[in-house]
């Protein structure tokens, strides 16, 4: 099975999935496809409810129905035992990079390796630090997540979630708050390492220079109709999509309409 | 307390009746439930404050999407840890109280060293006295790791609702302490263990 699972292009697939915060409806009837080592980026403005999907395809917020399925295993009809195994195989990325503050970069890192992994200290150790090199912070291990800025959180961030070396990236605004020129580099981080160890990216974001940057695929979701609006590269969504509300939104607003 | 003791107890030419007052009242109660107090005001609060803010901050997310559970990797230890300190901590303040006793009775009732702890070694003729004392810490600091770790777990995604998670765990543990230490005594005297 897992053989097969292999195969399949796409790695994770979403079902007529619904997202509510108790009574108050976030999404209705997403259903999308991320293909294996590509980036995916979810796109919409803000309040459309892109973080509210990132959460529940990591396992943090349960649907109202549909289902995730991750390499065809149904993430939310699992007991918690084959969860835990499925988010072994992600690498999470949040907003604000949250890192856990009592700890250092290294001891962050090191966390998930000590849990899930036979190393020794030493190798731990070791493993950590070249994780947090891969994204440029080396010397900076013994450093407390209260003392680096926030471009060096959101990379010590995504070292961390590295540090599994998973199979899906998921990424939370990852270029929010973030310099142009920091917020280039870690796009290209990005790209990077899609390329080099195939990882399969989910990114969240509304920064129209890294969705261009860094999607091989996007889903465009829209608050209005609670619904995903459209599914496509972004540049071809840009010029070509039916629907006025993308063009606009990856337009930063200009009113050009369709022709 | 040895001093309202005194003032009353001398009514009755019974001063040194001083030493078994603060003795018994330390070990089985007050030592206790001081310690509670300051625990609850101290370490619950800065469990409320601690959790509620790594829930602030994504942190408890972040540990459940590394399928590390919030309540064995947070909770658990820091109840533990609690359970394990207040005992020791209800010991010293049974000491520190018989002591701070023993110097107002020697200063201001001029009774001899000596003379004031063998009073003491005689209201303290069972350690069940003690050990009471110390069933009642563990108790609390059980209620003040829970409802710490609770108030911060609960707490909502702005900085406001930390601060009142904070103020609401000191609160409600402090009440729930008042409360169990009543019940505890009632049932030690129904139980014939006073």
């Amino acid at each position: 099975m897992k053989e097969d699972s292999f195969k399949k292009p796409s790695i994770l697939e979403v079902e007529n999935l619904n997202l509510a915060y108790g009574e108050y409806q976030v999404l209705e009837k997403v259903s999308f496809s991320a293909k294996r080592g590509k980036c995916t980026v979810l796109m919409g403005g803000s309040g459309c409810g892109k973080s509210t999907l990132l959460k529940s395809m990591v396992g943090l917020l349960a649907p109202k129905g549909g289902r995730i399925l991750v390499d065809t295993i149904d993430l939310w009809a699992v007991d918690q035992e084959e969860k835990t195994s499925i988010l072994k195989k992600y690498g999470v990325l949040f907003q604000g990079g949250a890192l856990w503050g009592s700890m250092n970069l290294v001891e962050n890192v090191s966390l998930p390796l000590e849990t899930y992994t036979e190393l020794n200290e030493a190798e731990i150790n070791d493993l950590a630090r070249y994780k947090l090199n891969l994204v440029g912070l080396s010397g900076y291990g013994d450093f407390y997540p209260a003392q680096l800025s926030g471009g060096m959180k959101k990379r010590a961030g995504l070292a961390r979630a590295m540090a599994l070396d998973p199979d899906i990236l998921f990424l939370d605004e990852p270029s929010a708050g973030l310099d142009p020129i920091n917020s280039h580099r870690l796009d290209n981080l990005i790209n990077e390492l899609k390329v080099s160890l195939g990882i399969t990216f989910i990114v969240v974001t509304h920064e129209l220079p890294s969705i261009f940057d860094i999607a091989d695929d996007s889903i465009f979701l829209d608050g209005q109709t609670k619904t995903l609006l459209a599914q496509g590269l972004p540049s071809d969504l840009r010029e070509n999509s039916e629907h006025e509300r993308v063009r606009s939104f990856l337009r930063r607003g200009t009113p050009i309409s369709k022709n | 307390m040895a001093f309202v003791g005194s003032v009353q107890l001398e009514k009755f030419n019974a001063k040194i009746y001083v030493a078994d007052l603060v003795c018994l009242a330390m070990v089985r109660e007050m030592g206790a439930l001081m310690v509670a107090i300051i625990m609850a005001g101290r370490t619950g609060a800065s469990f409320a404050a601690e959790i509620g803010s790594m829930k602030l901050n994504e942190e408890i997310d972040s540990l459940r999407t590394f399928g590390i559970s919030p309540m064995e990797f947070l909770i658990i230890p820091r109840t533990l840890a609690l359970l394990l300190m207040i005992p020791l901590l209800t010991i010293y303040a049974d000491v520190v109280g018989i002591l701070g006793g023993l110097v107002v009775g020697t200063v201001v009732m001029d009774f001899s060293v000596i003379h004031y702890f063998e009073q003491t070694q005689v209201a303290l003729q069972s350690m069940w006295e003690v050990y009471s004392g110390l069933l009642k810490s563990v108790v609390f600091g059980l209620i003040i790791g829970l409802v710490g770790c609770y108030k911060g777990m609960h707490s909502g995604n702005d900085s406001s609702s930390l601060g009142r998670a904070v103020t609401a765990s000191v609160v409600v543990a402090v009440t729930i302490i008042v409360v169990v230490d009543a019940l505890f005594e009632v049932t030690f005297s129904y139980l014939d263990l006073r």
